[in-house]
């Protein structure tokens, strides 16, 4: 018919030819190659997560302070699930029948075909009994990841906890998956991606019993799990677990820095609760438990709650004055209770220099000073700014941005506040002099008011407080982390001046009955603030020796009645504690007063906020 | 009455019979590989084996619908539809839903439509009413625009869409005009150009110049039909290499191979042009050209394959050639669906029984990755059966087309015959390794209307013409 009909065998020819290739491939790989049948017996490619051991942390004495223990998740593929035993499984790892359902319930409408934890933590005893009957479990298989340990149940709120990862962390990181655990506070938190190492992932054959029948091709995909690093922290446990005791029965907390370093030796808040209750299968339930507590007992009260910082704040505005070059010879005068606009609460002799009004607390002196200071500035929005400012430098009233999870920057008033508050160009000194006593809209964190010392103790300077000192590499050595020195002007002999009337404090001042240790010489300042809802609160900060200081620190007791009271015995055992190493016996009943105190059951809890 | 007695009584119920039986077993491995114990039912319309069983209802009335159209409709308004379809490839690139940032589907309720699907009937209707035109030939330089416009259209907006591996299959259409006339050499060629293509992506460049140097001396003695010289250019070829490398070697260059031998080759075809025109010898030309042509191809491979093609193409490509394998990556489907149609053995493991499927190893399993099913739950007993059904209706479609009065339904036939013959090809032979993973469906197997449908209106189309064969169409 037409000349090309014959091509037509050609096509035909063609699909043939290709029918019969793909054939013969058919007979190779399904009958003559029993590779497939082989891959196919272990026909399951599971994806198997190797979590790393999380880094350990040690206190700076090479105390072990964290640690990991074993524990295991059971995870199920619903798919892969067959009829089982349900009462036998609830009875190896005991859960209820309803609550093993809920969970397969939960794990269905995730995925049928990606595993999901179903229960996790395990002990490794529950562990040995599962992995022996797991061929009755088809879909259910067991990864193995740790837990935290505390040897000892100090220092929670720095430490802080690990939790399961969120879909915020996930989507911020890829490194994460559900089902992670990443730290959610403390410690764990600020150096996360040191603790936590890198996850490896291995790829298992299962067969159709649920059992590992090797890797998958001989394991070159695999990347390995590398632990996480090791960090040495700066507090020293002993100390931290006595403060932890002296705080015992109160509201507050105690910061102690080593100044030269920046070093934080203790910080604890209290009420504290055991870090224990945040690992294990009663996780949620502790935590919700601890959320309701009244005294919220997860606030870390060291850094994350400001207080006014009452008469300890008249260091810092000793330092002010003394920097503007006002107060290095100035005499000001005190009517005692009858001093006008603030009066005095101590009786002393009048007038009186910068170092005896220290000693005695002298708030006419300091109310006279800070309004020498704010009239030193042509207006005083400009005296306030020049007061910040100074304030600013010292580490006050804003974050001091080491490693510390949850700090808080407290507050110190701006001009605009005052400008909304009385009007612009309203207010003057005395409008807002409640400043020059530490009391009013001026709010520091104990942490701050720690650090404040500390920059006294070095007369100039302070190095960012942090909590770790060092981390350890994988070739074992310890890279020393690196934290700010920063400078605050003024001549030694300002400082000095201050430093003399801290030690009279001490020696013949507010403190001297409580504060006042054997052999070493303290320097310290009370603070008693008025308390609107209660209660005075009680606060004491303090160095020693005064010559090469190794310890500064800030006590802080809400209704602590006054600073003398709570606070300056509390800082005062502390440093005698980690000076001398022991208290001497005139001051055990300090000791014991401290530890058997309690003002939490007497006190009036302020829910409402 | 009687003309609609005729198309029953005419139409060619051996391929209606195969269609219907591909589609039904399409069906039942669709529910083996999306089968699970909680959904058991069959008809259970909230699975997929549910709604395909209404796309295989839908498609037999669109058949019965098609069938009756009149035979003339089809050759009258071929253009119209083939103008249509590519508006709505056009409009679906702007109007179109994205889905995994291809917009290649309407979506009109809760049917979606792929227009890409429709430009294979359509430009298969197009090109029968452009070959069959009374003035047409094929070898004119006019008719290969024509009719490379008539494929190249619907191919370039179907790539704009990001579905390459749709657009691939309008490549086939060179079967049908080799049996239109065209010339072989194109084939040939087209064939060279392939094999090369995959030469020059699995050998190294010393290999591929050596490679070609040994083809070129080879052709060259067939073509003259003198194994003498053809020896000569061997043991020239290799001599003037070891000496060139001999005085690499002693001068201490430290020349590659590869450099060496392009050293030799320009030699070689230095003296080779000189002897071919001291003695006048005319074949010398054509093979100095195909060299030329040869080395030009493998070197524009090299840049098409590492600046036109996406990595995951690269990746599919690498994998079926084993120049890199990825189990995990690009290579898991296939590496999963051999394991599942390897498992099936001879016999199978029976319906329902597969595992690999089961567990949901081979991704894309009712739709792209069918075939893996009846390779694992029928075995080899089994695929065979299905390639050969396969082979038998395309074998069928071609003895259909070849009884045609008219041009217009044998072209149209055979672009069926072809366009199945592609996907089929193609769709199982990437499930078993032997062709890249290029995302189309298996005919009347896969899961899905659109494809369902597009398959169904294509074969039915041919079977209305067929049952008025007698009648000439244009």
């Amino acid at each position: 018919m037409d000349i090309y009909s014959k091509r037509k065998y050609l096509i035909i020819g063609l699909f043939s030819l290709t029918a019969v290739i793909i054939i013969i491939r058919l007979f190779t790989i399904q009958v003559l190659d029993p590779s497939y049948k082989i891959s196919a017996e272990n026909n399951v490619l599971r994806r198997v997560v190797n979590f790393p051991a999380r880094g350990l942390i040690y206190d700076r004495n090479g105390k072990l302070m964290v640690f990991n223990q074993a524990a295991y998740d059971v995870l199920i593929t619903p798919r892969e699930m067959k009829a089982f035993d349900t009462l036998a499984f609830c009875r190896i790892v005991g859960v209820e029948k309803e609550e093993l359902a809920k969970e397969i319930k939960t794990a269905r409408s995730y995925s049928m075909y990606k595993p999901s934890p179903i229960i996790k933590q395990l002990s490794s005893q529950t562990y040995a009994v599962l992995q022996e009957q797991l061929f009755k479990y088809p879909g259910f298989f067991i990864q193995a990841r740790t837990l935290r340990q505390f040897p000892s149940k100090m220092a929670a709120h720095v430490m802080g906890f690990i939790g399961e990862v969120n879909q915020k962390d996930i989507d911020a990181n890829k490194y994460y998956e559900s089902g992670d655990y990443t730290g959610q506070s403390g410690i764990e938190k600020t150096y996360e991606a040191e603790l936590r190492g890198v996850k490896g992932i291995s790829y298992m054959m299962v067969d159709v019993h649920n059992m590992p029948k090797g890797s998958f091709e001989q394991g070159r995909l695999d990347t390995a799990a590398v632990i996480g690093k090791n960090l040495t922290s700066t507090l020293n446990a002993d100390l931290q677990s006595y403060g932890e005791r002296l705080l015992s029965g109160k509201v507050g907390s105690i910061v102690a820095i080593e100044p030269e370093t920046g070093e934080i030796l203790v910080l604890a808040s209290s009420p504290t609760f055991d870090p224990g209750l945040f690992i294990g299968r009663e996780r949620s339930k502790n935590y919700a438990k601890l959320l309701i507590d009244p005294y919220k007992p997860m606030v870390n009260r060291a850094v994350n709650s400001s207080y006014p910082p009452g008469s300890t704040f008249k260091i810092a505005n000793a330092l002010i004055g003394l920097e503007e070059g006002v107060l290095q010879t100035v005499r000001f005068s005190c009517q005692g209770k009858g001093s006008s606009p603030i009066k005095c609460t101590h009786n002393h002799e009048t007038p009186l220099g910068l170092i005896s009004a220290i000693r005695e607390s002298c708030n006419a002196f300091f109310w006279q000073a800070f309004r020498t200071e704010i009239n030193h500035y042509p207006t005083p929005a400009e005296g306030l700014e020049a007061f910040r400012n100074y304030l600013l430098d010292m580490g006050i009233g804003k974050k001091i941005g080491g490693d510390i999870f949850s700090e808080t920057s407290g507050n110190i008033p701006t001009i605009s506040y005052y400008d909304k508050y009385f009007g612009s160009g309203r207010w003057n000194a005395l409008t807002i002099r409640s400043l020059s006593i530490g009391q009013g809209e001026l709010l520091l964190t104990p942490l701050q008011l720690s650090n404040m010392v500390s920059l006294i103790a070095n007369r100039g300077y302070y190095i960012t407080p942090h909590l770790v000192r060092s981390i350890q590499d994988y070739d074992g050595t310890q890279r020393v982390l690196h934290f700010d020195k920063h400078k605050v002007d003024g001549g030694l002999e300002n400082y000095e001046m201050i430093v003399q009337g801290m030690e009279q404090v001490v020696e013949t001042g507010t403190a001297r009955s409580t504060a006042k240790i054997d052999s070493v010489i303290i320097c310290g300042k009370t603070g008693t603030i008025q308390n609107p809802h209660g209660e005075a609160h009680s606060a004491f900060v303090a160095f020693g020796p005064m010559i090469n200081p190794k310890i500064a620190i800030a006590v802080y007791i809400e209704n602590g009645v006054w600073g003398a009271r709570y606070a300056s015995p509390i800082a005062s055992l502390i440093i005698e504690k980690y000076l001398r190493g022991k208290i001497a016996p005139k001051r055990q009943h300090f000791e014991d007063a401290m530890f058997n105190s309690d003002l939490i059951s007497t006190m009036k809890v302020d829910t409402g906020d | 009455m009687k003309t609609h007695n005729n198309i029953w009584l005419n139409l060619d119920w051996i391929t209606v019979f195969l269609y219907l039986v591909l589609v039904l077993l399409g069906w039942a491995n669709i529910y083996a590989a999306v089968y699970s114990d909680e959904h058991q039912s069959i008809f259970d319309m909230g699975q997929r084996y549910g709604k395909q069983l209404i796309w295989i209802i839908a498609g037999v009335i669109l058949a019965i619908l098609v069938l009756t159209v009149d035979s003339k409709f089809f050759a009258a308004f071929a253009y119209h539809i083939y103008l249509i379809t590519i508006l709505l490839l056009v409009a679906v690139l702007f109007l179109g839903k994205e889905v995994n940032g291809a917009r290649a589907w309407f979506e009109i309720g809760n049917v979606a439509l792929q227009p890409a699907e429709l430009g294979k009937f359509a430009t298969n209707l197009a090109i029968a009413k452009c070959i069959s035109q009374f003035d047409f030939k094929i070898q004119k330089l006019r008719s290969y625009l024509i009719l490379g416009a008539l494929i190249g259209i619907p191919s370039i907006l179907i790539i704009m869409q990001n579905d390459t591996g749709s657009a691939l299959v309008f490549a086939v259409f060179v079967f049908v005009f080799y049996r239109e006339g065209l010339n072989g050499m194109v084939l040939f060629w087209g064939f060279a150009a392939g094999a090369l293509f995959i030469l020059s992506l699995i050998l190294s460049e010393f290999q591929l110049l050596l490679f070609l140097l040994t083809i070129s001396v080879a052709a060259y003695g067939v073509l003259r039909q003198n194994i003498k010289e053809a020896l000569i250019g061997f043991f020239g070829i290799a001599g003037t290499f070891g000496l060139i490398w001999l005085i690499d070697t002693i001068l201490g260059l430290g020349g590659t191979p590869f450099q060496l031998l392009l050293i030799t080759t320009a030699i070689i075809a230095f003296l080779f042009i000189g002897y071919g025109i001291i003695n006048h010898i005319r074949q010398v030309w054509r093979i100095f050209l195909f060299f030329i042509f040869a080395i030009g191809i493998s070197m524009s491979v090299n840049y098409f394959y590492k600046n036109v093609l996406i990595t995951h193409q690269r990746n599919r490509i690498d994998e079926v050639l084993g120049i890199k394998t990825d189990k995990l990556g690009a290579g898991y489907n296939v590496n999963q669906s051999k394991i599942a149609i390897g498992s099936g053995g001879i016999t199978g493991k029976g319906f329902l029984q597969g595992t690999q499927t089961k567990y949901n190893f081979v991704p894309e399993q009712s739709t792209d990755f069918i075939f893996c099913t009846v390779g694992e739950e029928w075995g080899f007993v089994g695929s065979t059966v299905v390639v050969g059904m396969f082979l038998l209706m395309l074998i069928r479609l071609i003895t259909l087309a070849e009884r045609q009065r008219s041009q217009f339904s044998r072209v149209y036939g055979y672009g069926v015959a072809c366009i199945l013959f592609f996907h089929i090809a193609i769709n199982v032979s990437m499930t078993i390794g032997l062709a890249p993973v290029i995302g189309i469906p298996l005919p009347f197997f896969s899961y899905g209307g659109s494809s369902l449908w597009a398959f169904t209106i294509l074969l039915f189309i041919f079977l209305r013409l067929d049952a008025s064969r007698t009648e000439n169409l244009r």
